[in-house]
């Protein structure tokens, strides 16, 4: 009997701590594509380091692409739809939003590059999709989103797509608990 | 002969108070609990299957005929859960119940209260499942994969009911897992050494440790549906800066070993079938074994092949499309120490090799579907079509299902003492061949022209397959009610089945009579 309990219990830990790894895929899968870049995920966080320079040699396409989720009611488009920079460039860009409907609504801008892998190479020095936007009642905004491409682009991306997708989170917002989950 | 029944219908009297009802409630003996396990299964796939007759009944002619879209999403989904989960592995856990204290010279599983607990929670997480399909808004119907955001935004108000029903399968097979390991490691008579296991104790051996790794994960992605759906979370909701595509890594790295716990048993059984009808020792035992290791192995590094048209970078694409293929290697060792085995051996064919044989004929066509779906490139053709369909019943069914029941065929005149009606085998044997190719193998061709898989509704090129299609289904269902009048004839009685059974069978389970008293084994047999 001595000898079963023993090795139960280990077996007991394997199961224990496979059902962690279940979880423990959630943080490693959002770090494994962070520091690959291959879902199209650009950074959280706001880039801090500009460029060295700017490499006047060669200019990259930057499309953007807006898209309100399927139970957002908002107008929600970019101002221009192309743009063409040179890496290492600082630009503002601003899409517009519009509510148009009778109640205050919180949106999330969720962003998403393809070719996935530019991603990396492509920095926010601020965004409205860091933060959760509220718009009252029949107003609208421009949100701007500056950016920069990194010079180390490499040759193959002479275009890369920029789409936000935009979600409205007023339930969330008003119940405190998922909001903390948003900022990061 | 007769003085040993006699012991041991006294020790029966002796140990079990218990009768009618109560012995089955209560039992701790592996072969009564492996009998539970093994009509649970039957009754299962009956229902699973009548589910697929219902699909079969809609897909009979184009536009919609008798079902709404979304039963026909329902009978779907319900139909692979109850397959997968109510019908294969329960009649592989029977199986391995009845067989391996037998094989092994143990007396009994090691822990036989659990035994009994795994085996009567099972009943109550398909009722649950079951009767979900009666609540207002319907049962479960994002498909058995319950892809987020369809388990979670998009689904219905039984989706915790469905999220409890797999915890409970979930804990019910991890607890056998763990039975089995223990069993088989502490519990092996004297001088049965590891490399002189039965194949069909290796495998399971081997498929209790997949267990005991992916069912966890499963459990975990059943409760973070669950958090998304009901208590706010975003693991799977790309507002609340969660990924959608995560949901199917983490389903696909229980899914794929999933599929590989499906199909190693049913190696083991087809192992210890041919050598048997083919009178001859299996060639290659240790290659066998090194083969199903790897196999698993590979198992944890192939998972997603599922999801190559979500737009993985292309060298996650060729990492997962040459260890996809690289499983070929192992699963070829085997088929070809199978048909080695037959080289020259003194074959008869009764009905448990018949069905071993197509086992090894129509899984081998499975398995190189496969192969054709794990290129990258045609998968994106062959994706979501009936040909995956086509490739995954052709080793589900005419794979696990027919080693299942070949391994009932061999195994009843052991179960029951009796020999089962060898007409009546044949006469299912062939019913189930023809007609279980009659129902996939077009399936193929709908699939490379484009049909798409879980749609009740088609385009008009399709009606003459599908119908076709649906046919065999019909027949195909039919063909297993005779399989439940074998049982049935050979559980009542019939010609009285001796200790070896089979002329050429070898192994400890061919040592005992026939049926097997209720207890073995009490003292460790002698390893040879």
């Amino acid at each position: 009997m001595q000898l079963h309990r023993t090795l139960v219990s280990k077996l007991l830990l394997v199961t224990v701590l496979m059902f962690g790894f279940g979880f423990a895929l959630v943080p490693l899968y959002d770090v494994f594509c962070e520091v690959t870049g291959i879902n199209g995920k650009t950074s959280n966080v706001p880039a801090t380091v500009l460029a060295d320079g700017i490499d006047t040699s060669r200019e990259v396409t930057i499309e953007f692409l807006a898209r309100p989720n399927k139970d957002m009611p908002w107008i929600f488009k970019p101002e221009i739809r192309r743009l063409t920079v040179h890496p290492g460039e600082v630009h503002v860009m601003n899409y517009l939003a519009e509510n148009p409907t009778g109640r205050m609504i919180v949106g999330q801008a969720v962003p998403s590059v393809s070719p996935g892998q530019a991603a990396l190479y492509l920095h926010k020095i601020e965004c409205f999709c860091f933060t959760q936007q509220q718009l009252a009642a029949g107003n609208k905004m421009l949100m701007p989103v500056q950016f920069y491409v990194d010079p180390a682009l490499p040759a193959q991306f002479s275009t890369i797509t920029l789409n936000y997708t935009l979600y409205d989170v007023t339930a969330n917002w008003q119940g405190s608990a998922a909001t903390e989950n948003l900022g990061e | 002969m007769s003085a040993i029944t006699h012991e041991h219908e006294h020790d029966h009297d002796h140990d079990h108070k218990p009768t009618g009802i109560k012995r089955w409630l209560f039992t701790t003996n592996h072969k009564d609990i492996g009998t539970m396990y093994l009509v649970f299964a039957l009754v299962m796939f009956f229902i699973g299957g009548s589910m697929a007759m219902v699909i079969r009944l809609e897909l009979f002619q184009p536009g919609m005929q008798f079902v709404e879209p979304q039963f026909f999403n329902q009978m779907t989904t319900v139909h692979g859960l109850i397959m997968v989960f109510g019908a294969v592995m329960p009649a592989f856990t029977g199986l391995a119940n009845w067989m391996i204290p037998m094989m092994i010279g143990a007396p009994d599983m090691a822990l036989p209260r659990m035994n009994n607990w795994s085996f009567w929670i099972l009943p109550f997480a398909f009722l649950i499942l079951l009767l979900s399909l009666f609540m207002p808004g319907g049962g479960p119907d994002f498909g058995w994969t319950f892809y987020a955001p369809l388990s979670t935004t998009y689904s219905n108000d039984s989706t915790a009911l469905f999220v409890f029903s797999v915890h409970i399968m979930g804990i019910s097979s991890i607890m056998g897992a763990i039975n089995v390991i223990v069993t088989i490691w502490n519990m092996r008579a004297p001088r049965m050494t590891w490399m002189k296991m039965p194949l069909f104790v290796w495998t399971w051996f081997i498929t209790a440790f997949l267990l005991i790794m992916v069912m966890p994960v499963l459990a975990g992605a059943v409760t973070m549906v669950l958090t998304d759906k009901y208590f706010g979370t975003s693991f799977f909701d790309a507002a609340g800066g969660g990924d959608p595509v995560l949901f199917q890594h983490i389903f696909w790295f229980f899914g794929h070993p999933e599929v590989y716990i499906m199909i190693l048993p049913a190696f083991g059984i087809v192992s210890a079938i041919i050598p048997t009808f083919a009178r001859k020792p299996l060639f290659g035992y240790a290659s066998m074994v090194y083969a199903t290791a790897s196999i698993a192995v590979l198992s944890f590094l192939v998972w997603a092949h599922h999801m190559f048209t979500t737009g993985m970078p292309v060298f996650a694409t060729l990492f997962f499309m040459y260890c996809t293929m690289l499983i070929a290697v192992p699963t070829g060792v085997k088929v070809f120490n199978w048909v080695a085995t037959m080289w020259r051996g003194a074959m008869t064919f009764e009905v448990p090799m018949m069905f071993a044989l197509a086992f090894i004929v129509l899984f081998t066509i499975g398995g190189f579907s496969g192969l054709m779906l794990a290129i990258t490139p045609a998968d994106f053709q062959y994706h979501d079509t009936y040909f995956v369909v086509a490739h995954f019943h052709y080793v589900l069914v005419s794979g696990a299902v027919f080693s299942i029941i070949a391994a009932a065929y061999y195994w009843l005149p052991k179960w029951t003492g009796y020999m089962y009606d060898e007409r009546l085998g044949q006469l299912h044997f062939w019913c189930s061949l023809i007609s279980v190719n009659l129902l996939f193998f077009p399936m193929h061709f709908v699939g490379l022209a484009g049909m798409p898989r879980r749609i009740p509704d088609y385009a008009l090129q399709f009606a003459d397959f599908n119908a076709f299609i649906s046919v065999g289904g019909f027949l195909f269902g039919l063909s297993q009610l005779i399989f439940v009048w074998v049982i049935v004839k050979c559980a009542r009685g019939g010609e009285k089945a001796t200790a070896q059974v089979w002329e050429g069978a070898e192994g400890l389970e061919w040592q005992v009579p026939s049926p097997a008293p209720y207890h073995t084994f009490d003292t460790p047999p002698e390893v040879k």
